[in-house]
């Protein structure tokens, strides 16, 4: 078999892994990279993509170019389907003004007994331009993954970021997050995440964003669900310091069985025309939504997973 | 119309004592609903008109209570609320839940006997809900009150229970969404379920074939609507009674 192939056969599968079909449409750009290797890149045109291969990982850098709006969503596809590995990603995305782009990046493990995946991305939003990006992970039942995502974001002037974390399949392992974005004037930020922990997974989340221009928007939000001897620790920080900025902090946790969870909302205010709000839950199920439930039926248990699945259901 | 003695009602409420804290909200209460018929149950704030609701549909910490609550000849006293949803009992809110994420559809189809996307529909139709624009959205603050009130009516009318009681169906509702849930409730009369309002309106009232006044979490009247609405009005409101023992109202 010939590399391409090879390379055909594994995109095939990493795709499968995700319940997904690897055919695609020709106007959807799409990459796909298993452990260090890229194994298809396809482009579309205002968009480029430099990709390096390292020993254990990826160098990539993307690039939307000025007044280049890429209409359909870009697939980038980042796994490993050995048991054991390490992959690491160090990616830079650049979108120059008034460029718009929206990732859905797929992360997939669904082999891993001792896998570890690491982020590190710096992504510069230029003005007005507007960046989704949407990752989605599939894990593995053993609880073998470790993920470790670091982002440092600027949003110029008018920029808009949307960033949306979820593990849609398999136990999470150990998870840690930490995002930080830098907030222009009049730029719109949105960061979520949604975990179901089992089990000994542990999650760790730390965002923060400065809404340092005038106007800035920012919300942060965590939907978490631990239960067994899972454990949970969020911490979002909001610091605004301009006229009008406006942000809101809110994390909600759901806690069963020895599983521990924590929240910490940091919430710092440096203008007096700037405001700030900040919502957390952490402990059970509601109880007015589980006896609603029970009232039509559902037993505690399946009233309680459909609660839950409503948490970690993504809103977009 | 029927006579309300327990040996014929589809749930009969027997001699019900129910504290919460040290205060007693249901005292020595026996009320009986009829099937397939429209009840309501008025009285003023704090008669104990919701509690026996709660109580009725086994709410947590409405469960320890003197007397006995039968549904359909058996007692359900031991059971717990699914258990009597599933007997086809089943309880929409004065102020329903918020559930973040969940869909409509999801939960319009929670208990429902046909789960298909195309009863869903049917049931946000009745009462007055665009299915194309509401069984994809989510049962969360995007939401108004009465539009809530309106998906959980929805989701009881899919569930088709026996016994369904609703607290104040009319709260945040506007005029043109009232006569919609009125509509969605003369539906579940038709196909035999058995209604228990629980309100302070007259317009509300005027929807039942009969009505209790509760006071002091106890029956003091009960009869056809006309006879409750003029007691209720020139008579209870403002009530002398309030959390006062009324065996004197009682006896009258």
């Amino acid at each position: 078999m010939n590399k391409n192939a090879k390379n055909n056969e594994m995109i095939a599968r990493l795709y499968e892994s995700l319940g997904e079909s690897h055919v695609m449409s020709p106007d959807v750009a799409h990459v796909e990279i298993h452990g260090n290797q890229v194994l298809g890149l396809h482009l579309v045109p205002g968009l480029d993509v430099q990709a390096e291969e390292l020993e254990d990982g990826i160098r990539a850098r993307i690039t939307v170019k000025e007044n280049t709006r890429i209409e359909k969503p870009v697939r980038v596809c980042f796994g490993m389907l050995p048991e054991t590995g390490i992959q690491n990603i160090y990616m830079t995305t650049r979108l120059e003004d008034n460029s718009a782009i929206s990732i859905v990046a797929s992360c997939t493990f669904p082999n891993a007994v001792d896998v570890r995946h690491t982020m590190e991305a710096e992504i510069h939003i230029g003005k007005g331009a507007e960046y989704a990006y949407v990752e989605r992970h599939v894990h593995g039942d053993a609880g073998g993954v470790t993920v470790i995502p670091k982002a440092v974001v600027h949003l110029d002037e008018g920029a808009r970021f949307r960033t949306d974390f979820e593990l849609i399949k398999g136990r999470v392992g150990h998870i840690n997050m930490d995002y930080e974005a830098f907030c222009g004037p009049r730029s719109i930020l949105e960061m979520s995440a949604r975990v179901n922990g089992t089990r000994d997974d542990y999650i760790a989340i730390n965002e923060k964003a400065h809404l340092q221009g005038d106007g800035a928007h920012g919300v942060l939000m965590t939907n978490i669900a631990v239960r067994d001897n899972a454990t949970a620790k969020i911490q979002n920080t909001m610091v605004a310091s301009a006229p009008d900025a406006r942000g809101h902090v809110d994390c909600k946790e759901i806690v069963q069985g020895n599983a521990t969870a924590s929240a910490i909302p940091v919430v710092e205010v440096k203008h007096p025309r700037a405001h700030v709000t900040h919502e957390a839950s952490v402990g059970s199920v509601d109880s007015k939504q589980l006896e609603t439930l029970m009232s039509r039926g559902l037993d505690e248990d399946a009233a309680t997973d459909m609660i839950i699945q409503g948490l970690l259901t993504p809103s977009y | 119309m029927n006579d309300t003695t327990a040996e014929n009602g589809i749930l009969d409420v027997d001699q019900v004592t129910l504290y919460l804290g040290k205060k007693r909200i249901l005292n020595d209460l026996s009320i009986s609903f009829w099937p397939a018929h429209i009840h309501a149950v008025v009285g003023p704030n704090g008669a104990g008109k919701s509690t026996l609701a709660s109580t009725i549909m086994g709410l947590n910490g409405y469960g320890d209570f003197e007397g006995d609550v039968r549904f359909k000849g058996a007692s359900i006293k031991a059971l717990s609320t699914d258990e009597r949803a599933r007997k086809g009992i089943t309880l929409a809110w004065q102020e329903p839940a918020r559930f973040e994420g969940l869909s409509v559809k999801a939960f319009v189809s929670a208990g429902a006997v046909d789960k298909s996307d195309e009863k869903a529909g049917w049931a946000l139709d009745v009462v007055g809900l665009n299915p194309a624009e509401y069984l994809d959205r989510a049962v969360d603050k995007t939401l108004s009150g009465g539009e809530r009130k309106r998906v959980e009516l929805a989701s009881i009318l899919t569930m088709e229970p026996a016994l369904v009681m609703m607290d104040e169906p009319d709260s945040g509702i506007d005029v043109d969404a009232l006569n919609k849930i009125f509509k969605a409730i003369a539906l579940l009369k038709e196909k035999g379920t058995t209604v228990l309002m629980i309100t302070h309106s007259q317009t509300v009232l005027e929807q039942a074939d009969h009505a209790f006044l509760l006071c002091c979490g106890q029956v003091v009247q009960k009869g056809p609507v006309d006879k409750i609405m003029d007691y209720f009005g020139d008579k209870c409101l403002p009530c002398n009674h309030k959390n006062q023992p009324v065996p004197e109202a009682v006896n009258e």
